[in-house]
């Protein structure tokens, strides 16, 4: 009888393809956040609500509205991709998933891309679908709009790699929230820098394509690296329970 | 060379040598800086369009320069922690971010401070200015999460993957001055050109920014005993050391 050390020590190695663990793991936190619809709805409300805290607790005039709107809007997509990072990896933390992944013979860096992925399915989009409503609401324009729209959809995915890393990091920490923000808030801040630029000089009449093309720079650079800093980190906190 | 290398992972060598090194960090800095600041502040000549009020530089730039640096260093520091494990290196970056978040503070605050007269504000939203509070920030999450975790090992190498990640801030704080046409002038003090202030201005400066590195070796030295002492409390060296200080 042949025997194949390899086979025997990593049996379901060469089963499941890389691709095919990433998809189970995007389609497996997708199914198990529909489950838990209220927690989908609740940085969608969050991000809406702080939005209306500016016109009420600054001026409600149009001509501050329209200069500080793609701000406010940036501010508050991140503060709400900021709230719902938490739930990226608890739940699979606490009920042991997490080990399971980190266990499994595929790179633990693509199935937390996986993960951050659906992540970012979950809050960045539907955040990218209201933003044209709530930039009606703060008086931007049309081509403002639309700038908007397009910064936010290359920065939230930005926002939720650079995340992954601050939440693997705080994972299992008892005053994770706060921590987390404070770790977080500083890389984020680059981000929304471009992100509300590029909508200013739209809105100017001056050309985005440079911005746009900084922004998808920091977008490159998130995907390629922040996902090994994140399988790190996890690594980290789990040797630390 | 590994030999060294390997020494240099125990707590105890360490703790002799800074022991040896202290003395001269210390005097040397302090004579340097001294000499460097007295020179600049009451010697170098005017500058013809900011009369005194540029004299702050030798204090702003040092520590602009070390608040820079020391980043650099507790970066490479993490790399090691993270590849060799070795326990110095964490002691390293556990005792440096404190003092590289006091010297951000003082670069933005004598930076502040020559900004009044010269600018005519305080605070400026500009590329430099933001980084530099970017940079404070970065300090603060690391030390934040140095303290938060308990677990020794953890924490090394938890920080270490933050200070990695915060390394990104770096050359942006190095190019901002460059890549964005702002309000801060460009580096005032380079090594590798000549400079463009007048002989008399450059040495004090020098002086300074290198007295300010001695000091702070000094205290990286200091705060890494106290670390050392803290964690090895339980060894038998440690407690011969007490015990030989108290009779």
């Amino acid at each position: 009888m042949a025997f194949d050390a390899r086979a025997g020590l990593r049996p379901e190695a060469d089963a499941v393809s890389v691709f095919t663990a990433m998809r189970v793991v995007f389609v497996r936190d997708l199914r198990a956040a529909f489950r838990q619809r209220q927690d989908l709805l609740n940085p969608l409300l969050f991000f809406v609500m702080v939005v209306t805290l500016f016109p009420l607790g600054v001026s409600p005039e149009v001509s501050f509205l329209q200069l500080a709107g793609s701000g406010i809007l940036w501010v508050a997509a991140l503060l709400s991709v900021l709230l719902s990072l938490d739930h990226l990896f608890r739940h699979d933390f606490d009920d042991g998933t997490l080990e399971q992944l980190v266990l499994q013979p595929q790179p633990l860096f693509l199935l937390v891309l996986a993960k951050t992925a659906a992540h970012w399915v979950l809050t960045g989009l539907p955040l990218i679908l209201l933003a044209p409503l709530l930039g009606v609401m703060v008086h931007l324009e049309g081509n403002s709009i639309a700038v908007l729209c397009l910064t936010l959809l290359i920065g939230t995915p930005v926002l939720s790699l650079i995340g992954a890393i601050g939440a693997a990091l705080t994972l299992g920490l008892k005053s994770a929230g706060v921590l987390l923000s404070l770790l977080i808030i500083p890389l984020y801040i680059p981000v929304l820098i471009f992100g509300t630029g590029t909508v200013a000089a739209a809105a100017e009449g001056a050309p985005v394509g440079g911005y746009i093309a900084l922004m998808g720079a920091f977008l490159v650079l998130a995907i390629t690296l922040a996902p090994f800093a994140a399988a790190a980190a996890l690594r980290i906190s789990l040797s630390n329970s | 060379m590994w030999q060294f290398f390997h020494k240099l992972g125990s707590p105890k060598w360490f703790f002799g040598i800074a022991n040896r090194l202290m003395p001269w960090l210390m005097w040397g800095g302090v004579v340097l800086l001294f000499a460097g600041l007295i020179w600049g502040l009451a010697f170098a000549p005017k500058d013809y369009l900011q009369g005194n009020s540029y004299r702050i530089i030798f204090i702003h730039v040092p520590s602009a320069f070390l608040a820079q640096s020391v980043y650099i260093m507790m970066a490479v520091a993490a790399v090691v922690t993270l590849v060799w494990r070795m326990k110095l290196a964490d002691v390293f970056v556990k005792a440096a971010a404190p003092v590289g978040a006091v010297l951000t503070f003082l670069a933005l605050f004598t930076g502040a401070v020559w900004g009044k007269p010269t600018w005519g504000t305080w605070w400026i939203w500009d590329a430099r200015l933001t980084s530099m509070l970017i940079l404070l920030f970065l300090y603060f999450g690391v030390i934040a999460l140095g303290a938060a975790i308990s677990d020794e090992k953890s924490s090394a190498r938890a920080v270490a993957v933050l200070v990695l990640v915060g390394v990104v801030n770096i050359p942006i704080i190095k190019y901002s001055v460059e890549w964005w046409n702002t309000l801060h002038q460009p580096a005032t003090f380079k090594l590798t050109e000549k400079p463009a202030m007048p002989m008399e201005m450059w040495v004090p400066l020098l002086l300074s920014v290198l007295g300010l590195y001695l000091i702070f070796g000094w205290f990286a030295c200091l705060r890494m005993q106290t670390e050392i002492l803290v964690r090895e409390r339980r060894t038998r060296w440690v407690k011969a050391l007490v015990q030989a200080e108290e009779s």
